[in-house]
C-alpha cells in the first residue's frame, strides 16, 4: 500500500519580483517530486540559498507573494484522501496547522513572546486550536505534554529570556508537538545550538517520532545531523534535488559530484588528509546556468550538461540521482 | 621556547542586574595559555563558556578585571594599541556583518592602510593590497568598486582574511570563522589557515564549537568551560583520547557524519547557564557523572596528565 502522506508533483516555486519595471524571477523550488512517507524522518540537505526554506514554505502551504506556486502542486494525505492544499481555504489551512502540520522554525529566540510566560503562550497555542478553555485545564495539558517529553515544569513560570537557547528550542518543539501532528516540519532546528544542546535537541525531536510515529521533514546543512537521525536524505542544489536515498547510501555510496563534494569534504576525527571544498560558489536563483545547475562547478563536466538538465536515474531501489555521469535519466522528470 | 602570544591568569567579572541586586558573573576566571609562533591554537567550547570573552580582551575591545597579555615579550600597555594591533588581526564569525553593504569593499583596505600608514602612494596601496589578495586566492580586480552583496559569504570571509594580513600580524584571532560559511566551502577557509601558518608563519587563535575543524586543523587546543580551562594539550591527544568529563561529552555529541557513529545513549542538558556558572565548586559537577563529594564544594586543581593539562580531580593524587 502506498504509504505516501506528503506529495509534492513537479512544484516549481517560483519568487516574481517587480523592480521599478524590471522583472526579476528567481527560481527557489524547481520541478521537484518528493514522495514523503508516513512514520520516516527525511532530511533535506543543501547550502544556504539553495531554495530548501521556499521548499518548507511551500510543504505548509504559506506561500505569500511574491512567492508563488508557478507549477505541480502538493498534496497531503488526510484520513486516506489526497488533499491538493491549493484547493483549501484559509481557515481549512489554519485548521491544518499545528492539528496536522506543524513548523518548527530555526530561531528559537523570535518565535517566543519575549514579554509572556511560556505558560501563557502554551495558552494561546490551545485556546486558538481546542477553543477557550478553563486556564486549569489549558494548563494541565501543557503539563502532561511537558512530562511526556522530559522537560522541566518550571519553565512554564519562565520567561523565554530566562531560558538557555537549547532550552528554548526545546520548548519550541514542545509547543509544535502540542497537538500530535502527523507532519513535522524543522527549518535548521539546530543550527543555532551548541553542540550537546543540540544533541539534547535532536534527542527529544526522535523521542517525539517515535512515541507519535509521524513523519518529521528535517532541513539542516549541517550533515553530521543527518547522519544520526534521517532515515532518508534528499540533496538539494540550485532549487533542485539532485539525488535522493537511504542515509547509509548517502554517506556509503553517493553518486552525484555535488554529494560525494559535500560528503567528502567534511572533516573526521582521527583522519588529518587535506579535504577539498567544492570548487567555485553557488550559482544565484535568479540567474542559473543552462543545463545542469552544478555545470560549472562540476570537475566531470561534459557538453550536454551545459545544454539540458538531466531526468533522474534509478541507479538502485530507492536511490535515484540526477547526472548525465550516472545514467540517461530515463525515470522520469528531475525533481 | 619561544612564545608569541602569552595570556596569564587572565579573569573578566560581568555584573549583571539593577544597582541593588548585583549578580557577579566571572566569565572568565584565571585562564592561562600561550600561543607560540606558527601555530594554530583553539579555543573551544559552547557559547558562554568565555571563548568569545577571552579573544576580545586579547583585541582590546574589553578590558580584563585581572590578568596579563604578553606580546612578543611585551606587555600590553593603553598607550601602545596601534603597535599591539598591527601585530594581532582579527577575523569575525559573520562575513555580512563585518562589511558595511553601503560602502565598497576596496574602501576598508585602504582604510587600514592609512591607519596603520603603510602606503606612500595610491599605486603602491593597490599593489599591497592586490598582493594580499592573491595569498587567499583573489585579485584587486576581483573586488574593485563592489559592494559587499556582489560577494558570497565564503569570498567575503576570504577578502577579510586577507584584510588582516595587510599589516603583516604575527597572529590572527578568529572568532568562529566559519560557521557562518556554507559546509561546502568551509573547508576552503580551514585550508587557508593552514597555508597561512605554513607558507608566511603567521599563528591564529582559531575560537570554535566546531571540534571537527579544529582537529583537522590546529596543532593544539584548549578546551573551555563556564569560564575555566577545562582540559589542554595537542588536538591529537585532547580530541582523540579525552580525558576530562566535559570533554568528553562533547566530544561525544558531535554529530559524526558517519551512519555507523549514531549517538548512543541519552543525555542530561543544563536549564540554566547561570546556575552553572554562579556554582561553588567544579561548575560542570551538576552533569558530570563522576562528581563526587569535593566536586560540589572545591574548584578542583589543575593537573598535567601525559603532557595534557587537565582541571579535574579524577587525575589529581589522592582520587585518582
Amino acid at each position: 500500500m502506498d504509504n505516501t502522506i506528503l506529495r509534492t508533483t513537479a512544484l516549481q516555486a517560483f519568487y516574481q519580483l517587480d523592480l521599478y519595471g524590471k522583472s526579476k524571477v528567481v527560481k527557489a523550488v524547481n520541478e521537484v517530486d518528493l514522495a514523503i512517507q508516513a512514520d520516516e524522518i527525511y532530511g533535506i540537505a543543501g547550502e544556504s540559498g539553495c531554495g530548501k526554506s521556499t521548499l518548507l514554505k511551500a510543504l505548509v502551504a504559506a506561500v505569500e507573494p511574491p512567492l508563488r506556486v508557478v507549477g505541480g502542486k502538493v498534496t497531503y494525505r488526510i484520513d486516506g484522501k489526497e488533499v491538493d492544499v491549493s484547493t483549501l481555504s484559509p481557515e481549512q489551512k489554519r485548521a491544518l496547522r499545528l492539528s496536522y502540520i506543524a513548523y518548527v522554525p530555526q530561531g528559537s529566540m523570535s518565535v517566543l513572546n519575549p514579554v509572556a510566560r511560556i505558560r501563557d503562550t502554551y495558552r494561546d497555542f490551545i485556546e486558538s486550536h481546542l477553543g477557550r478553555q478553563r486556564h486549569q485545564e489549558a494548563f494541565a495539558l501543557a503539563q502532561d505534554h511537558l512530562t511526556d517529553l522530559g522537560l522541566p515544569l518550571k519553565i512554564l513560570d519562565a520567561y523565554p529570556h530566562q531560558l538557555s537557547g537549547g532550552m528554548r528550542q526545546r520548548v519550541t518543539i514542545a509547543l509544535a508537538t502540542l497537538l500530535k501532528p502527523r507532519i513535522l516540519i524543522g527549518d535548521e532546528p539546530t543550527t543555532a545550538l551548541d553542540v550537546v544542546v543540540q544533541r539534547g535537541v535532536v534527542q527529544l525531536l526522535k523521542e517525539v517520532q517515535a512515541r507519535l510515529k509521524n513523519t518529521i521533514v528535517l532541513v539542516t546543512h549541517d550533515m553530521g545531523v543527518h547522519a544520526n537521525i534521517a532515515d532518508r536524505i534528499g540533496i538539494m542544489y540550485a532549487g533542485r534535488i539532485v539525488e535522493e536515498a537511504a542515509t547509509e547510501k548517502i554517506f556509503g555510496a553517493p553518486a552525484h559530484p555535488y554529494t560525494q563534494y559535500l560528503i567528502s569534504s567534511l572533516p573526521k576525527f582521527g583522519d588529518k588528509t587535506p579535504r577539498e571544498s567544492v570548487p567555485g560558489s553557488p550559482p544565484s536563483l535568479a540567474n542559473l546556468p543552462g543545463g545542469c545547475p552544478f555545470h560549472p562547478r562540476c570537475p566531470h563536466v561534459q557538453t550536454r550538461c551545459k545544454e539540458k538538465m538531466p531526468g533522474f536515474t534509478q541507479i538502485e531501489k530507492n536511490h535515484r540521482v540526477a547526472c548525465w555521469l550516472v545514467g540517461e535519466g530515463e525515470h522520469g522528470q528531475a525533481a | 621556547m619561544d612564545k608569541l602570544l602569552e595570556v596569564e591568569n587572565l579573569t573578566k567579572v560581568f555584573a549583571l542586574g539593577s544597582v541593588l541586586s548585583k549578580l557577579r558573573i566571572t566569565a572568565v576566571d584565571n585562564v592561562s595559555f600561550f600561543i607560540k609562533p606558527a601555530e594554530i591554537f583553539a579555543l573551544a567550547g559552547e557559547s558562554g563558556c568565555g571563548k568569545s570573552t577571552t579573544a576580545r580582551i586579547i583585541l582590546g575591545f574589553e578590558h580584563a578585571t585581572a590578568g596579563t597579555i604578553t606580546h612578543s615579550g611585551k606587555k600590553e600597555a593603553k598607550n601602545e594599541r596601534v603597535w599591539f594591533t598591527e601585530g594581532i588581526q582579527a577575523i569575525f564569525q559573520d562575513p555580512f556583518g563585518t562589511f558595511n553593504p553601503l560602502r565598497p569593499v576596496e574602501r576598508y583596505f585602504f582604510e587600514t592602510l592609512r591607519n596603520y600608514k603603510l602606503a606612500s602612494s595610491p599605486a603602491e596601496a593597490v599593489r599591497r593590497i592586490d598582493a594580499k589578495l592573491h595569498a587567499v586566492g583573489l585579485s584587486y580586480e576581483d573586488l574593485a568598486g563592489k559592494y559587499p552583496s556582489e560577494f558570497s559569504g565564503g569570498q567575503l570571509q576570504r577578502i577579510s582574511i586577507a584584510r588582516a594580513l595587510l599589516t603583516d600580524p604575527q597572529l590572527i584571532v578568529a572568532d568562529e570563522p566559519v560557521s557562518m560559511v556554507d559546509a561546502s566551502l568551509r573547508m576552503s577557509i580551514v585550508n587557508l589557515f593552514k597555508k597561512l601558518r605554513d607558507e608566511l608563519g603567521v599563528s591564529v587563535l582559531y575560537i570554535t564549537h566546531d571540534l571537527a575543524t579544529a582537529y583537522y586543523v590546529c596543532d593544539r587546543i584548549a578546551i573551555m568551560f563556564r569560564g575555566d580551562i577545562v582540559e589542554m594539550g595537542t588536538v591529537e591527544e585532547v580530541l582523540m583520547n579525552p580525558r576530562h568529563p566535559y570533554t568528553q561529552l562533547l566530544r561525544a555529541s558531535i554529530p559524526e557524519a558517519d551512519t555507523t557513529h549514531r549517538w548512543q545513549g541519552e543525555i542530561r542538558l543544563a536549564d540554566t547557564e547561570q546556575d552553572e556558572y554562579l556554582r561553588q565548586g567544579c561548575r560542570f559537577a551538576g552533569r558530570c557523572p563522576h562528581a563526587m563529594e569535593i566536586c560540589r564544594s572545591t574548584p578542583p586543581p589543575t593537573v598535567q596528565v601525559e603532557g595534557v593539562q587537565v582541571r579535574c580531580y579524577l587525575y589529581s593524587e589522592p582520587f585518582s
